[in-house]
């Protein structure tokens, strides 16, 4: 585009294209979905740093010593990241544009996720249980509520990939599906990278101190 | 079916006959014009047929110009309620004294108070700005639309939503008595059990999704789709001031959803972020909303400032002076407004390192503010300056704005602050700076463009009594408030024990009469711009001279706003195009592809509202269905891929011929 405005010094300027299509469709999709990943990423970074402020305040109840097991939260990170590794198997079959392969690492990829979320219920449960609850502490809900949230987004995440897998299936893979992919994918890895963050500084370094 | 309290309960949650304020005359009378100018509206409307043309062409329109235009329209008719309660304030201020109660209750006054600094930032200051920003940075840059169409109309229907549940706390219950930024403990359960506070937050929440996607949107539209020629280093100063105002919305609003998100789970599950036992921090929310607050403050006044630039560089009939440094200051400022949110609350303890720090940085902010001051001064400097309307917007801009500014710098020493926090010396500050920065800006802005987006010029005749009555009554109006705040009055006050003050706040009150009296001027001056239209009229596209290339285009702008995408040499493009021979392209025309409209944007922020007045009341069934349908509806949208049209070439010859026979018509 940038050639063919720089006219020759003497020649008359040119003011406008006769024959153009400069802003395809979805050319601002994957900027646009980065952007809003973006300001996502500081609400979790709200979050974070009201639990960096709050994580000491036990009111005399329970710290993260009495409550994490390590053991869980190894298995529940190991679903998160092997779901990251076939999202990337997905995407490298939606490359190939061969649409079985793709559906099923997409398939692979729920199931891990969905182990994640359930896993994650199940730990929230247990400590509610032993009266760990949100309302124990300003530690305590500090806590819920930056895991829960995390959660939350995986679960939205879920939704979204059946969504789009009941679209691949009705339409293949199109620019737009492709494009779809690429969005889910981008924010399914940043909730990886953002579990990394929990995962060191919620559970190692609450256990540790 | 009902006897049965615990169903009742179930249906409608908190909601009960006692929740309309039906022993408040001053609401039920509010509450019946209201409602008879409503039905009078909704009447003609349904007389004069235009549902389906309002539906077809406006609700469910993709166009960003029609979209600025509505958010324009919001942004005016919330400025008539957020003054109803400022003028409210000043009478009750005025009157009681000498043992008088005034005629507002307390329980009303602080709801007034309230209402007045939510509705005027986020359902004014915001839509105008917004608005504003939707109409002209496409035109400017060249483009067809904006990057997400789609998205651009579901944002505005989501402002809307916010605006209409701030409205329906003043008949369906009440609003927030907190103050407009609620701070903790007061709007925690415990001490605002009421749903004042609940209003106030889904308000914002659902307002504030609508502008972070329209933030997200620009910030799209001003990197992928400028016109060919033209670099970041072309861009006309208006569309870089938007985008840096995107940017502070992308970077600020997620933390004014985390904060305000948090002080819900506090006040519906218990939690304790903000509370005073359990280990909670209320000064976390004062620091976590501030960090919003702060480049809240900037968001409004980076548009306007463009605005002046633009306005400056037109009525001079000069290129703008020192156009770099005009964007490294707007630059500068957007970093420099996260480092400052502390000096809201000095007063907190944080100590004096602390302070210092917040204090100096503050004080930092006036140096690319003032280096814009005398750009505008050096391009007025030389000039062949034409007084129309929004050139005198801009000099009362440039005049009233720098006192503000000292006040502000005044206000940035610590142990000033210390003093003058909380008192009505701030609130004349950030209404001096506010009014005469964003309220002034977006005057000019609305003045300069109104041609563009309507094809005639508002009458100068009213708009130069709105001016002036504007200008006079506020100074008159915040004047007396700086005398008062070094006095040592403090803010919100309903009743008064010193009666040497009355004068003052008499003053004052004759100020916001004024600005009564120019608020009615301008709805006249619309008025009688309508009636006047043809003699107003203007078929050139250009009734300014202008210099960017929003001005190429004919007015009001075709759909596609250009036939032909234009190609820029210059910062000032039109101008360059106009000097260097520019030919207006008589043929060749072809097809332009271009979104389709679509009312999903619509239905999803109207179960967004609904959602967010279901929690308000408790009524969770109708939160989990309207929650239910949010996502059916969202999922069923993107089922649909076929959002675009052509506009056939033969539409867009006749469109192009018509401009070309005014043309030659008028010249």
């Amino acid at each position: 585009m940038t050639l063919a405005v720089t006219s020759p010094k003497n020649a008359a300027p040119v003011f406008y294209l006769t024959n153009e299509q400069p802003h395809p469709e979805g050319s601002s999709t994957m900027l646009g979905f980065w952007i809003y990943l973006m300001s996502d990423c500081l609400i979790f970074a709200i979050l974070f740093a009201t639990y960096g402020v709050l994580s000491g305040s036990y009111a005399a109840g329970p710290a993260p010593k009495d409550l994490f097991e390590l053991p869980l939260v190894a298995v529940n990170t190991s679903m998160l990241l092997l779901s990251s590794i076939t999202y990337g198997f997905a995407m490298l079959a939606m490359q190939k544009g061969k649409v079985a392969p793709t559906q099923a690492w997409l398939a692979v990829t729920g199931l891990f996720g969905l182990a994640f979320v359930g896993i994650e219920l199940y730990e929230f449960r247990h400590l509610i249980h032993i009266g760990a609850t949100p309302q124990r502490s300003a530690f305590l809900s500090s806590f819920y509520t930056l895991v829960g949230t995390h959660g939350l987004h995986v679960s939205f995440g879920l939704l979204w990939l059946v969504t789009l897998m009941a679209q691949v299936a009705r339409h293949g893979l199109i620019p737009a599906n492709r494009r779809r992919l690429m969005c889910l994918s981008l924010f399914w890895h940043f909730l990886d990278v953002i579990w990394i963050g929990v995962f060191t500084f919620v559970y190692l370094l609450g256990v540790l101190r | 079916m009902f006897d049965n309290p615990d169903l009742i309960k179930a249906i409608f949650g908190r909601l009960t006959l006692e929740s309309l304020p039906l022993h408040e005359p001053i609401v039920v009378g509010t509450f019946i014009v209201v409602a008879l100018g409503g039905i009078a509206l909704l009447g003609a409307i349904t007389y004069f047929r235009l549902w389906g043309y309002l539906w077809r062409e406006w609700f469910t329109t993709v166009d960003h110009k029609r979209i600025g235009i509505m958010y324009m329209i919001l942004g005016v008719v919330m400025l008539l309620r957020g003054f109803s309660d400022a003028i409210m304030m000043r009478l009750q201020q005025a009157m009681a004294f000498n043992g008088s109660e005034g005629y507002l209750n307390a329980h009303h006054y602080d709801q007034v108070f309230t209402a007045h600094g939510v509705i005027m930032i986020f359902f004014v200051a915001m839509p105008l700005v917004t608005g504003l920003m939707n109409y002209v940075v496409p035109l400017q840059i060249g483009a067809r639309d904006v990057s997400f169409p789609f998205l651009n109309n579901f944002s505005f229907w989501m402002t809307t939503g916010g605006a209409v549940l701030v409205m329906a706390s003043l008949f369906v219950g009440e609003f927030a008595r907190t103050g407009w930024l609620a701070y903790p403990p007061l709007s925690n359960i415990g001490y605002s059990p009421d749903v004042g506070v609940d209003y106030y937050i889904w308000a914002l929440q659902v307002a504030g999704v609508g502008t972070t996607l329209s933030g997200i949107n620009l910030i799209c539209t001003i990197l992928k789709m400028r016109a060919p020629g033209m670099t970041m280093m072309k861009m006309p100063v208006f569309t870089w001031t938007a985008f840096c105002t995107n940017v502070l919305i992308v970077a600020s609003f997620p933390v004014l959803t985390a904060v305000l998100a948090l002080l819900s789970l506090d006040r519906y599950v218990g939690t304790n972020f903000f509370t005073n036992d359990f280990g909670g921090n209320p000064m976390m929310y004062v620091n976590l909303i501030w960090i919003w607050g702060h480049p809240e403050v900037y968001i409004l006044v980076l548009p306007a400032f463009g605005v002046f630039s633009e306005v400056v560089a037109t009525f001079c009939g000069k290129r703008l002076f020192g156009y770099t440094s005009m964007v490294y200051a707007t630059i500068v400022i957007t970093i420099l407004s996260y480092l400052v949110w502390l000096h809201h609350f000095f007063t907190m303890g944080s100590g004096a390192s602390v302070n210092s720090f917040f204090g100096i940085t503050t004080m930092i902010i006036s140096i690319p503010t003032g280096a814009k001051i005398f750009n505008w001064l050096f391009t007025m400097y030389h000039g062949r300056i034409r007084f129309e309307l929004p050139m005198m917007w801009t000099l009362a801009f440039m005049l009233t704005f720098v006192i503000g500014g000292m006040t502000g710098v005044l206000l940035a020493v610590p142990p000033a602050d210390f003093v003058l926090h909380n008192s009505l010396f701030l609130v004349a500050h950030f209404h001096n700076v506010i009014i005469s920065g964003v309220v002034f800006g977006m005057f000019a802005g609305m003045t300069y463009w109104f041609p563009k987006a309507f094809g005639f010029r508002l009458d100068p005749f009213w708009g130069k009594v709105s001016f002036w009555c504007w200008l006079s009554g506020f100074i008159l109006a915040f004047a007396p408030l700086y005398v008062l705040g070094l006095m040592g009055v403090t803010r919100r006050l309903r009743v008064f024990d010193d009666p040497s003050l009355q004068i003052w706040f008499i003053i004052a009150g004759v100020g916001a009469f004024l600005i009564l009296l120019g608020i009615l001027a301008f709805l006249v001056q619309i008025a009688v711009s309508i009636r006047n239209r043809e003699a107003l009229r203007d078929v050139t596209g250009d009734p300014w001279n202008g210099r960017t290339l929003e001005w190429a285009t004919s007015s009001p702008p075709p759909a596609y706003n250009f036939a032909f995408t234009p190609v820029v040499h210059d910062n000032d493009a039109w101008w360059d195009m106009k000097r260097r021979g520019y030919q207006r392209p008589l043929g060749g025309f072809k097809a332009i592809h271009m979104p389709s409209n679509t009312g999903a944007g619509v239905v999803l922020a109207g179960l967004a509202t609904t959602l967010g007045f279901a929690l308000i009341w408790y009524m969770w069934w109708l939160a989990a269905v309207s929650f239910v349908a949010l996502l059916a509806v969202a999922i069923g949208h993107t089922f649909n891929y076929h959002r675009d049209f052509y506009i056939p070439a033969k539409d867009v010859v006749r469109t192009e011929e018509e401009r070309t026979r005014l043309l030659a018509a008028g010249a």
